[in-house]
């Protein structure tokens, strides 16, 4: 049997707060994402969702204090960043990060030569890539003005989750976790995000999708295959589809108990 | 104020191994390789009879040697300036050679240049052949003590600009060279200033007449070959009424176990309403990881806008050498004029940058901006000083000044000596300063997306030299993006 694409076992984890002190977050994950499902983690504000995510893109100061996480068998926690990445994992990120000054189109190419040097691809040269870029772009209805701006520089709160899409798009990860990409999109980008997630189903490939709105999975097709509630640091309810709908109508108070 | 000497050996070495190449020790200092061509020595030293000896190279009019020979005899007086946060030992000034040059007649035209020197600026990425230089720029090649040859001469003659070494200068065009020589940067400015009007042996020479756009880029390549030898340039340019002039200037040098003194001086001049923008990146060899070896780059660079609307603005990218002291200013006379100063400084391992700018304001309505971005790595020590000076004059006068410092690691250090000395009651002065930290939230966000470590550096570093990069003509922001990256290179991780 070949091992999942991820697997976490019984994984703690602890923050630094910057200032000596810890935290501890993770109490105890356990989840299996096999290749070509699509899983939602939902929980309350602070239950720890994007610290899992963090840990598991590598975060400096985000630590596994016990349990273990793999990717395709293989434990990813003593991995760098950028291994991780190798490996397939992306992470859309919660609080996209602005860095000053630096073109996006440079960047994005940067990333993207990146991944076909890896996959064995020539470079593209600026203008081929600008090409590829312009089209995935259009395909996320997104300004192409925002080329020629800084990494998130200005950029409003739906512009920075279409370019955290648009980077999953150009690096076609095999596991991707998008942590609250749909908050704070209108209900057309909402729409957009949802079909480009749609168009990178495929067998071999896995989503952690983190959300607070069932509105997000509705677009979703096909439906998520689990979705599982967060609370407290770990996950405490696993279901199909209805769950999300039963955790609209009740909220978290009713279902966090662990059945 | 200091901790230990962060160099060790003299200047043009008194280490064993002078003039053997220190290869091993930085493989990555790529512009490294000597060219082995014969080459004439003026004899060791320094006394009245090199400052001659140099002077009669080229058959100087005796005015000029007479300058020399008085900037000499002030030279043996002055102290080396202190107040500058770099550390060396003493330099044994007669433990150099003060002129050398490849051993040939000069050539007449590029056919004539010895394919061995060809091959090494073609090895530099500057190809000299016309066909297959840069499109739009004209270079002169300094090969140690003498130009070895200047592109696109008859292009530049047709729109009357005058584009040549300055031996030629003096020369052809004694009237522009007597007037404007030592007129922005007097002898005694300061002891390296004074040095080099001793000694100096070639750099460029241009004169962009009135009502003349220069139809290309102008750049001067110095490149210091041999061992022991000191590099003195003086390059003097001039923008009559109206006219403009964009000039490039770069620099890199063989890796050697000894210290090598370069001591250059640039003068601008800018006439009514003419505009010079000047760029330099300067990549001399920095010496390896513990401070052996390196460019000892002593500079001193100065523009005045001397009429009315004239303006000047330096644009630098300075990465390479062990020590720089280095502080391109303006003096603004004329109502309405600007300068302008844009830096990037990078400094690793044990190089030294104390650098910066003065602007003075002596007319009304005058204008200067500063921009200045630190990056200090590895154990370097970096400073940015900088003056702003404005007159009772400046009635008027405006100032921004913005000094950005990014620390890599834990044993480098960057400081900003920012003076301002206003006489003026009616002139706004603005200062900005930031020191910060590589941010590691960049450099995730970098690496989550499969960039490695030192990759992710560059890009924020890139990110944080825009406003610099951006100023430079678009070969030239690729290439210093490009020496950004490699000075970077251990720095982190
Ligand atoms: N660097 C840190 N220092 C101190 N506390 C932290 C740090 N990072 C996370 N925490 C704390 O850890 C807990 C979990 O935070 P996390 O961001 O993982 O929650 P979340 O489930 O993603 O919440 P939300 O739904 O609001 O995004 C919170 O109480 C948070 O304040
Ligand atoms: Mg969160």
């Amino acid at each position: 049997m070949t091992a999942p694409l991820l697997r976490l076992d019984d994984l703690r984890a602890s923050v630094s707060d910057g200032h000596g002190e810890r935290k501890q977050v993770l109490h105890g994950v356990n989840l299996t994402v096999a290749a070509g499902e699509m899983h939602v983690l939902m929980g309350p504000n602070g239950s720890g969702k994007s610290s899992l995510a963090a840990l598991l893109a590598g975060r400096e100061g985000c630590e596994a204090d016990g349990g273990a996480a793999q990717m395709d068998g293989e434990d990813i926690l003593a991995l760098a960043p950028e291994e991780r990445a190798a490996r397939g994992l992306f992470l859309a990120f919660q609080y996209p990060v602005e860095i000053a000054g630096l073109s996006l189109t440079v960047f994005l190419r940067e990333i993207y030569n990146r991944r076909r040097e890896r996959e064995g691809e020539a470079a593209l040269d600026p203008m081929s890539f600008m090409r590829v870029l312009r089209e995935e772009m259009a395909a996320l209805s997104m300004d192409p003005a925002l080329t020629r701006r800084a990494v998130n520089a200005g950029f409003s709160g739906g512009e920075k989750k279409r370019l955290e899409v648009l980077q999953m798009a150009l690096l076609r990860p095999r596991l991707a976790l998008m942590d609250e990409t749909d908050s704070g999109l209108d209900v057309d980008a909402l729409r957009i995000v949802s079909d480009a997630i749609n168009r990178h189903r495929d067998g071999g490939r896995g989503f952690l999708l983190i959300t607070h709105y069932s509105r997000l999975l509705a677009g979703l097709d096909p439906a998520p295959d689990y979705i599982h509630i967060f609370d407290g640091g770990r996950i405490v309810r696993s279901g199909g589809a209805d769950l999300a709908r039963r955790l609209e109508e009740h909220g978290y108070g009713a279902l966090s108990e662990v059945a | 104020m200091t901790n230990s000497p962060a160099n060790t050996g003299t200047v043009a070495g008194t280490v064993a191994v002078t003039g053997k190449q220190a290869a091993a020790n930085a493989p990555k200092y790529q512009w490294g390789f000597s060219t082995d061509v014969p080459t004439e020595h003026a004899p060791k030293g320094l006394d009245e009879n090199i400052v001659r000896y140099i002077s009669a190279k080229t058959n100087e009019p005796e005015w000029l040697l007479k300058w020399r020979l008085r900037a000499f005899s002030r030279w043996q007086k002055m102290r080396e300036p202190e107040w500058s946060n770099v550390n060396f030992p003493p330099i044994n000034y007669q433990d150099a050679y003060y002129y050398a040059a490849p051993k040939r007649d000069k050539p007449k035209s590029l056919d004539e240049v010895d394919p061995k020197l060809l091959e090494t600026y073609e090895k530099l990425g500057i190809p000299l052949h016309e066909r297959a230089a840069l499109a739009g720029v004209a270079v002169d090649a300094v090969f140690d003590s003498v130009s070895v040859a200047t592109t696109f001469k008859e292009t530049l003659r047709k729109a009357g600009v005058i584009f040549c070494p300055m031996s030629e200068a003096v020369r052809e065009h004694p009237e522009l060279v007597r007037k404007y020589l030592g007129s922005v940067v007097p002898p005694g400015d300061n002891k390296h200033a004074c040095l080099n009007s001793a000694v100096f042996t070639e750099g460029s020479f241009v004169y962009v007449p009135p009502d003349t756009r220069c139809p290309m880029e102008l750049s001067t390549y110095f490149r210091i070959n041999a061992a022991m030898t000191g590099q003195f340039e003086r390059t003097l340019i001039i923008a009559d009424r109206n006219s403009y002039v964009s000039y490039l200037e770069g620099c890199t040098a063989p890796m050697r176990d000894e210290h090598q003194l370069h001591a250059a001086v640039v003068e601008l001049v800018a006439l009514e309403n003419a505009e010079i923008r000047y760029a330099t990146v300067q990549n001399w060899y920095p010496g390896d990881e513990n401070g052996r070896g390196g460019i000892y780059n002593f500079v001193t660079k100065r523009g005045v806008c001397k009429e009315p609307n004239a303006r000047i603005s330096w644009t630098q990218v300075e990465t390479g050498s062990a020590i720089t002291w280095k502080y391109p200013s303006c003096i603004l006379m004329g109502e309405g004029s600007s300068g302008e100063f844009h830096s990037i400084a990078m400094t690793n391992h044990r190089q030294q940058a104390d650098t910066g700018t003065k602007m003075l304001h002596l007319a009304p309505k005058t204008r200067s901006r500063i921009i200045s971005k630190g990056i200090s790595s590895g154990r370097s020590r970096q400073s940015y000083r900088g003056l702003v000076r404005l007159s009772p004059k400046a009635k008027g006068a405006r100032n921004y000044t913005q000094c950005d410092s990014l620390i890599i690691g834990g044993e480098a250090s960057a400081s900003t000596v920012p003076y301002i000395e206003s006489a003026c009651r009616e002139a706004s002065v603005e200062h900005e300063a930031t020191t910060s930290r590589l941010p590691e939230d960049q450099l995730f966000y970098c690496r989550q997306r499969g960039l490695d470590a030192e990759t992710a550096a560059a890009l924020v570093v890139n990110g944080f030299c825009r406003e610099v990069l951006q100023k430079l003509p678009m070969e030239f922001a690729v290439e210093a993006d490009r020496l950004l990256r490699v000075s970077l290179e251990g720095a982190v991780g």
